[in-house]
């Protein structure tokens, strides 16, 4: 469209200021102190959100370093404190738990989720079912999470009773919140592969399937990764889910399929209704563990598709 | 390896069709987990449901422990409206501001940092700006309250939605913290959509002497407004049942009142507050029960959000 030729607005970077036929007209006064007040409007939505975001992370980090860097190392070898009254020592029941949770969950959502995505983008397209699928993709991404903890529950935790509680189950819980993401994100980096690509490739006599793993995925892998890896980190940081179906244990459990596990998100949410400043402190801490896990995981993704997109 | 035409056929194609079966699964797992979700679910709800019947939904006091035990879950879906509407009032202004500050506004290295910072906020967990309005907004917030209250007082209707201040933990702080945690999700959609909006169109009207200002007005929002609606409808989806910032943050006291500053309690809050406790098979229906009310209340506003928004994108792309 615009693309070759300069658009207008770009040919003018102050704006429309010098469009002065406007002040011809004498009213030219009111409009541009109107188009002021609205710019200056604008930009005071970006402070607010700036200002927020600040707030939030700089107090995470002030509260929660004193507990973290005051108690290394115990606080990433220790258990957690059973009393909420005393101080701490650690948190390691709960790193574990966070992070073997979430590769449970990812390794059941990344594969269907991929495989629904190629589905919808190489075979369904347009169809009839395509569509409904697609639609119900959105209508499950939109599902509370709590929700998604509740069905577990009653679908997976009950008729197991008490041995139901572990970590598995809330795995389970937490793919159910990460398929739709998963779908969602991939069949938008599927469409970006050039279809010439797969016509090359079907012309060379390749199947659907090889040329859909030789071909397609391989080129929208950098997409597909930092697709997933936002899905991870949204799964990482959620509480919900998990209330119904992972117990509530205070010792490390590296097992996910046998006995009760517990994660960082629980944790800063079991401490956060404490009135104890020891539990409080601990809430922080977790919640400066979580954030921290995540920016980590964020910036390997960022590394890892650079990689990949540089090698391509 | 070297690919001759007779691969094409024989069993080379056995293990295509496998493929394709087996994607065609991976989509088909969303249909089976939405439909096991309202099965499982609402069987669970039964018990409730006969013993309450209807009056689950319009009767507003909630006392499991009591001896004769009542379940009414008014109160929680109040609850739940009311901090989703503050929530959307608050955080439609900010977002579409944010989006068409980085569509329209900001030089070109800017808009990058831009879109970071809006996804930064949507990476950080719900829990920790629970953690966060619980111990350090809410108490801050009581002052600035009372003034808010004090402003008020004595204008008819103001005066009782801006009411008693009681405690930091209120309806209006839920509220605020829903706001943050849509703002991203309004903004990035909101985004998407205004930035499908022709040059041509952005061109001709500052080209008719338009101010930047009359350009979005005249221009960008007629172009982008279904979908907007749609972005603002899954933001209000999604603080209808967000749980865990607004289950430390609203009180967990249920009570409905046109007072914004009285605390209250709401569906999600409610399930994920009181299920430790709730040992009796009824208490369990009824917060299930409550699940129900959410899954299907959350359903019907994404339902028609996606409509509007694949509709809206459709018309979107016939017009560039």
């Amino acid at each position: 469209m615009t693309t070759s030729t300069p658009s207008l607005s770009e040919l003018t970077p102050t704006g429309p200021r010098q469009v002065q036929v406007s002040d011809l007209a004498g009213v030219g006064g009111r409009r541009r102190a109107k188009n002021a007040v609205m710019t200056a409007l604008m930009g005071m939505s970006v402070a607010v959100i700036l200002v927020v975001l600040i707030l939030v992370l700089w107090t995470v980090v002030s509260k929660g370093w004193s507990i973290v860097v005051g108690m290394f190392p115990d606080w990433f070898t220790e258990d957690i404190q059973l009393s909420p009254r005393r101080p701490g020592p650690g948190m390691k029941a709960a790193i574990v738990g966070t992070i073997i949770t979430t590769a449970m969950a990812s390794a059941i959502a990344i594969p269907l989720g991929i495989a629904g995505a190629v589905y919808l983008n190489e075979y369904g397209k347009r169809g009839l079912f395509a569509r409904i699928l697609r639609f119900f993709t959105s209508v499950m991404a939109g599902v509370p999470s709590i929700v998604m903890g509740l069905f577990i529950y009653v679908f997976w935790v009950v008729p197991r009773g008490i041995d139901g509680l572990n970590g598995f189950s809330g795995a389970l819980a937490l793919a159910c919140l990460m398929l739709p993401i998963i779908v969602r994100s991939t069949e938008e980096m599927l469409k970006l592969v050039p279809q010439n690509l797969r016509d090359a490739s079907f012309a060379l006599g390749a199947t659907g399937s090889r040329t859909t793993l030789g071909i397609v995925i391989p080129n929208a892998s950098p997409g597909i990764i930092s697709g997933c890896l936002l899905a991870i980190a949204r799964a990482a940081g959620e509480t919900a889910p998990l209330i119904f179906t992972i117990g509530a244990a205070k010792q490390t459990n590296w097992n996910v399929f046998d006995g009760t596990n517990t994660s960082l998100s629980l944790q800063i949410y079991a401490n956060a209704k404490e009135s104890f400043a020891t539990a409080q402190e601990r809430a922080w801490g977790a919640a400066l563990t979580l954030i921290v896990l995540a920016v980590l995981f964020t910036a390997a993704a960022r590394i890892l598709s650079a990689r990949i997109s540089k090698q391509s | 390896m070297t690919l001759t035409l007779s691969d094409l056929r024989t069993k080379k194609q056995v293990g295509d069709r496998v493929f394709r079966y087996s994607t065609l699964v991976g989509g088909a797992v969303i249909l089976i987990v939405l439909a096991l979700i309202a099965y499982t679910i609402s069987s669970k709800s039964s018990l409730i449901f006969r013993t309450e019947g209807l009056d689950f939904f319009t009767e507003r006091r909630w006392a499991p422990s009591a001896d004769k035990p009542v379940f009414g879950a008014l109160s929680f879906i109040y609850g739940t409206a009311i901090t989703a509407l503050i929530a959307v009032l608050l955080a439609v202004p900010v977002s579409l501001g944010l989006a068409l500050f980085t569509t329209q506004v900001a030089p070109k290295w800017l808009k990058k940092p831009l879109v970071t910072l809006t996804d930064t906020v949507a990476v950080v967990p719900s829990v920790v700006f629970g953690l966060w309005g619980i111990i350090y907004l809410a108490p801050r917030l009581v002052g600035f309250f009372k003034n808010l209250s004090g402003w008020f007082d004595g204008i008819p209707v103001l005066s009782s939605i801006f009411g008693t201040v009681s405690a930091g933990r209120s309806f209006l702080t839920a509220g605020l913290i829903l706001a943050v945690m849509i703002t991203p999700i309004i903004t990035s959609l909101a985004r998407e959509v205004i930035e499908t909006c022709p040059q041509t169109d952005r061109d001709g009207a500052l080209a008719l002497g338009a101010t930047r200002w009359e350009m979005i007005t005249g221009a960008v929002m007629p172009h982008s407004v279904g979908g907007i609606v749609g972005a603002v409808m899954l933001g209000l989806g999604r603080a209808m049942g967000e749980t865990i910032a607004a289950a430390l943050v609203i009180g967990s006291s249920p009570t409905i009142t046109a007072n914004i500053f009285s605390s209250g309690d709401s569906l999600p809050s409610v399930i994920a507050f009181q299920w430790g406790e709730a040992t009796s098979d009824e208490k369990r229906s009824a917060l299930i029960a409550m699940g129900l009310t959410l899954f299907v209340l959350t359903l019907i506003v994404n339902f028609a959000a996606t409509a509007v928004v694949t509709r809206a994108m459709k018309r979107m792309q016939g017009a560039s």
